[in-house]
């Protein structure tokens, strides 16, 4: 199954997760999904928009929303059991060693109070600054995301900022304290595409420097064969295939992934036509994903 | 743990609706047959049994339920008269401010520009005088009535209509299907019929039920400061009126009136909280 | 003689932002003398990113918003100043199809009635008859008709889209705008999309003006692209020959910044095209926030 040697002990391991609607019995949202992140490895999720999306994502850093539950599973982040952990200690995780950059940066801040205040706000809480400290810290982070005139920008509010100005706030806030696993849910989606890609940089820049691990969670493949080191790619809450990038886009197994490419329009390849994922693939992979409901009920 | 607090939610939001029927229904049926379900005539007095108390504390004469005040008049018979001038004014003020408050609400949203301009500024001055103030300057102008009552509460009130429908306009007409309308060949009247007041209208609904309690308590303090109706009509503010001057001896000459004017605020506000609800089929779900 | 052409078209709003105390707002440009023309039948992309002014174009063009210089042709008729009421007949030719699935549905009308309503408003059908059509609409944009029933927050966003495709082709528009259809949308549900528009301009015969940042979507739909950068049009072209041979150095860019589904690790590190000053970059994002500050008419 893998084609490269993985490290012994992976940073982050998943398995057998199950996540299901507290309400509903016998129906699943994440199905049995097991993967593995080793350390300074951005590891992409390719995962079609939807209700399960950012479920995932959300499992890993403690933040289901309310009607939903894990209903079996393991999450070990450096051999620490986060599933078991208490609130306290998820709260001791989240920021300085599990960080996330959302996918809308708009929401993500606060509209009414000013880029410094947020910023200092977060280094205060995680790292036991004062205010001038976290004050001075923030100018530098804002410095290592490529912003000139930091000070400026943190007098601002968030809508005098751009869309990716702002999104460089949030990368900075969320690498602030070099954590080992960085959470990006589609962190360039919003952006025009010159930017992404200063974005993209950016983002491997910073893990690069921090030692971070990455779970990219995405539906673009193309960022994904820029960026990932490794793909999973999800459907109905399954794993379908997981291989090393080049790997997976010189022949991918699944047909699924191979339908994905297909449907993914590409300009340098006018003559290939453009093929929707079957019907009935995408039937068949829910039936048999429906399927395995049972375990649940 | 989810699953409790959906529950919760969807119960209360039905039980609201039914709450807030209920107790109007009971105000309703309370106005019509009131000549038929009270004990007494409100206008009775029987100077041999003033202040009897209520049925629950001893002393009181079961031919009183709800106890006699100082002129020994009936209080049971008394409420029920009185919800008779709380009804009308509750639908009639606040239906009327409704409409004139809505009407230049959505010209103005809809519309824009100088009409727009005059309006809002039409609505900015107004609102700058002191409400009670006005209401008490209009009354002694035009004369204490049940008319006077409600043009008062209209006259005051429609701006809380006007600012708050011309806002949701502007917000549905900055919506793509209002755009989309004009492609599709829409008239401007059937955009506005067709598409935005729909959309508003569960607002409106909620507004008209606040207003519905609003009405309510204004005529319960200008009753209760003799500028309502004639004062031999009864009106639950005459009854707190009335009753404040014996408070230490007979409280509940004070406190049923009160709660009267306190159920039928929140019936009104449940209801029109159940209503929306109901009517939205974006909130059915 | 073109469908729909557009010669030197421009659009300058007041900049309430930038205003002074007792000083008329300084008028801002979001168009600036914009050539256009779609033959019947063809397809033009419009390429641009955030604060390019492809969607007040777009609008231009249907004249929702009214271009303050230039002039407007419609099958060779001078439409820039017509009145409304001259207007709406035309506009059963000239249909739109906006972004946000969610915003651009009625909330509160049923999906049939939503797409039996051109028919209804252009006088060609009366309601029952509309309504069957609407129903055959359906079907024909891949959406069971059962949906006609429910609501359009009971569909997904790409449902959502077809309705306003069945919408936009009821009234038989010769043709139709298109204004970032597929952006919110999957992979997949993308390509549904952009094959059901294949199909219908087949068998329709419909023009189509294409707005998109996507430039790979543009290819696979398009014959002609006109790229937008500033309010200006920087480039235009056919496909092929834009593709193969872009002139101006921000279409390189664009197509340089685009990362295709092909394993390269060193593609970030590469830095080939214009690089956008870090700060002053205004148009950096596509939120809505950027989009749209809740006054009709404000630029994109």
């Amino acid at each position: 199954m893998n084609d490269t040697l993985r490290p012994m002990t992976a940073l982050l391991e998943i398995r057998d997760l199950w996540a299901a609607p507290v309400r509903q019995r016998g129906h699943a949202l994440l199905r049995g999904v097991a993967l593995a992140v080793a350390p300074g490895e951005v590891h992409g999720i390719v995962v079609e928009s939807g209700a399960g999306k950012s479920l995932l994502g959300r499992a890993v850093l403690g933040v289901l929303p309310s009607g939903i539950r894990i209903a079996k599973g393991a999450i070990t982040l450096d051999g620490e059991d986060l599933l078991a952990a208490s609130p306290r200690r998820r709260r001791a995780l989240l920021g300085r060693f599990l960080a996330m950059v959302p996918q809308d940066p708009m929401t993500a801040l606060n509209p009414v109070r000013r880029i410094a205040a947020q910023m200092t706000d977060h280094l205060r809480l995680h790292l036991r600054l004062d205010r001038r400290q976290a004050l001075a810290v923030a100018e530098a982070l804002l410095a290592a995301v490529h912003i000139r005139e930091a000070r400026r920008v943190l007098a601002q509010y968030p809508f005098e900022l751009s869309g990716g100005m702002r999104q460089r706030v949030l990368i900075a806030m969320a690498f602030a304290c070099r954590p080992r696993l960085v959470v990006a849910d589609e962190p360039t989606t919003a952006l025009d595409v010159t930017v992404q890609r200063q974005i993209l940089r950016l983002i491997r820049e910073l893990q690069r420097e921090a030692g971070t691990a990455i779970l990219f969670i995405t539906h673009d493949l193309g960022v994904v064969a820029k960026i990932c080191d490794r793909v999973t790619v999800l459907h109905a809450g399954r794993v379908l295939e997981e291989a090393a990038t080049p790997a997976l886009f010189a022949a991918p197994r699944h047909p699924y992934t191979a339908a994905l490419m297909r449907a993914t329009p590409r300009y340098d390849r006018p003559g290939e036509a453009l093929e929707p994922v079957p019907a009935a693939l995408a039937e068949q992979l829910r039936a048999e994903a429906e399927a395995l409901d049972h375990v649940l009920a | 743990m989810g699953d409790e607090r959906t529950l919760i939610a969807a119960a209360s939001g039905a039980a609201r609706l039914w709450v807030g029927a209920a107790i109007l229904g009971a105000l309703v049926a309370a106005s019509l047959v009131a000549p038929l379900i009270a004990p007494h005539d409100p206008l009775d007095q029987n100077l041999l049994n003033t202040l009897l108390p209520p049925f629950w504390r001893g002393g009181a004469d079961p031919a009183f339920p709800l106890g006699t005040d100082s002129l020994g008049r009936d209080v049971l018979s008394r409420l029920i008269y009185g919800s008779r001038v709380a009804l009308i004014v509750a639908l009639v003020a606040a239906s009327l401010a409704a409409l004139l408050g809505t009407l230049l609400g959505l010209v103005a949203g809809f519309f824009g520009g100088a009409l727009d301009n005059a309006i809002s500024r039409l609505v900015e001055i107004w609102m700058s005088f002191p409400p009670v103030l006005l209401s008490i300057v209009l009354v002694a102008v035009i004369g204490a009535g049940l008319d006077a009552v409600i043009l008062a509460i209209v006259i005051v009130d429609w701006t809380r209509f006007c600012r708050v429908v011309r806002a949701e306009v502007l917000v549905q007409k900055a919506q793509d299907y209002v755009a989309s309308a004009r492609i599709i060949g829409l008239s401007r009247a059937s955009t506005l019929t067709g598409e935005i007041i729909p959309n508003i209208l569960p607002l409106l609904i909620v507004l008209l039920s606040l207003e519905m309690g609003i009405a309510v308590i204004v005529e319960t303090i200008l009753s209760f400061v003799g500028l309502s109706v004639a004062s031999d009509t009864p009106t639950w503010g005459g009854l707190i009126a009335e009753g404040r001057l014996y408070i230490n001896q007979a409280w509940w000459l004070m406190a049923l009136p009160m709660s009267c004017v306190v159920i039928v605020v929140l019936g009104f506000n449940a209801l029109g909280d159940g209503l929306r609800t109901l009517l939205d089929p974006i909130m059915r779900q | 003689m073109s469908l729909l052409e557009a010669q030197g078209l421009g659009l300058a709003l007041p900049d309430r932002a930038a205003k002074r105390l007792f000083q008329p707002a300084p008028q801002r440009e979001i168009l600036k003398d914009v050539d256009l023309a779609v033959a019947l039948g063809e397809a033009v992309g419009l390429v641009g990113e955030s604060g390019s002014g492809k969607t007040s174009l777009g609008r231009c063009l249907v004249r929702l918003y009214q271009p303050t210089s230039g002039r407007l042709l419609f099958s060779g008729r001078d439409i820039t100043h017509l009145g409304e009421s001259e207007l709406r007949p035309l506009r059963a030719r000239l249909q739109v199809i906006f972004q946000d699935p969610h915003s651009s549905l009625n909330p509160r009308r049923r999906i049939a009635d939503i797409v039996a309503q051109p028919l209804i408003a252009f006088g060609l059908a009366d309601p029952a008859t509309a309504r069957r059509q609407a129903v055959a609409l359906l079907d024909r944009v891949g959406l069971d008709p059962r949906l006609g029933g429910r609501f359009p927050h009971q569909l997904s966003g790409g449902q959502r889209q077809r309705a306003c495709i069945a919408r936009a082709i009821a009234v038989e528009p010769a043709l139709v705008i298109a204004d970032e259809i597929v952006s919110g949308l999957d992979v997949s549900t993308q390509a549904q999309i952009l094959t059901l528009l294949r199909a219908l301009r087949r068998d329709l015969g419909l023009a189509l003006v294409f707005i998109s940042h996507d430039l790979s979507v543009v290819r696979a739909l398009c014959d002609r692209v006109v790229v937008l950068r500033g309010g200006v049009v920087v480039e235009a072209g056919s496909v092929e020959s834009l593709f193969a041979a872009p002139r101006h150095p921000y279409t390189r860019a664009l197509l340089a910044a685009i990362p295709l589904p092909e394993p390269d690790a060193t593609w970030l590190d590469r830095k080939d095209g214009l690089e956008p000053d870090w700060e002053t970059e205004r148009g950096g994002g596509r939120s809505h926030a950027d989009r749209r500050d809740g006054r009709a008419g404000h630029w994109c």
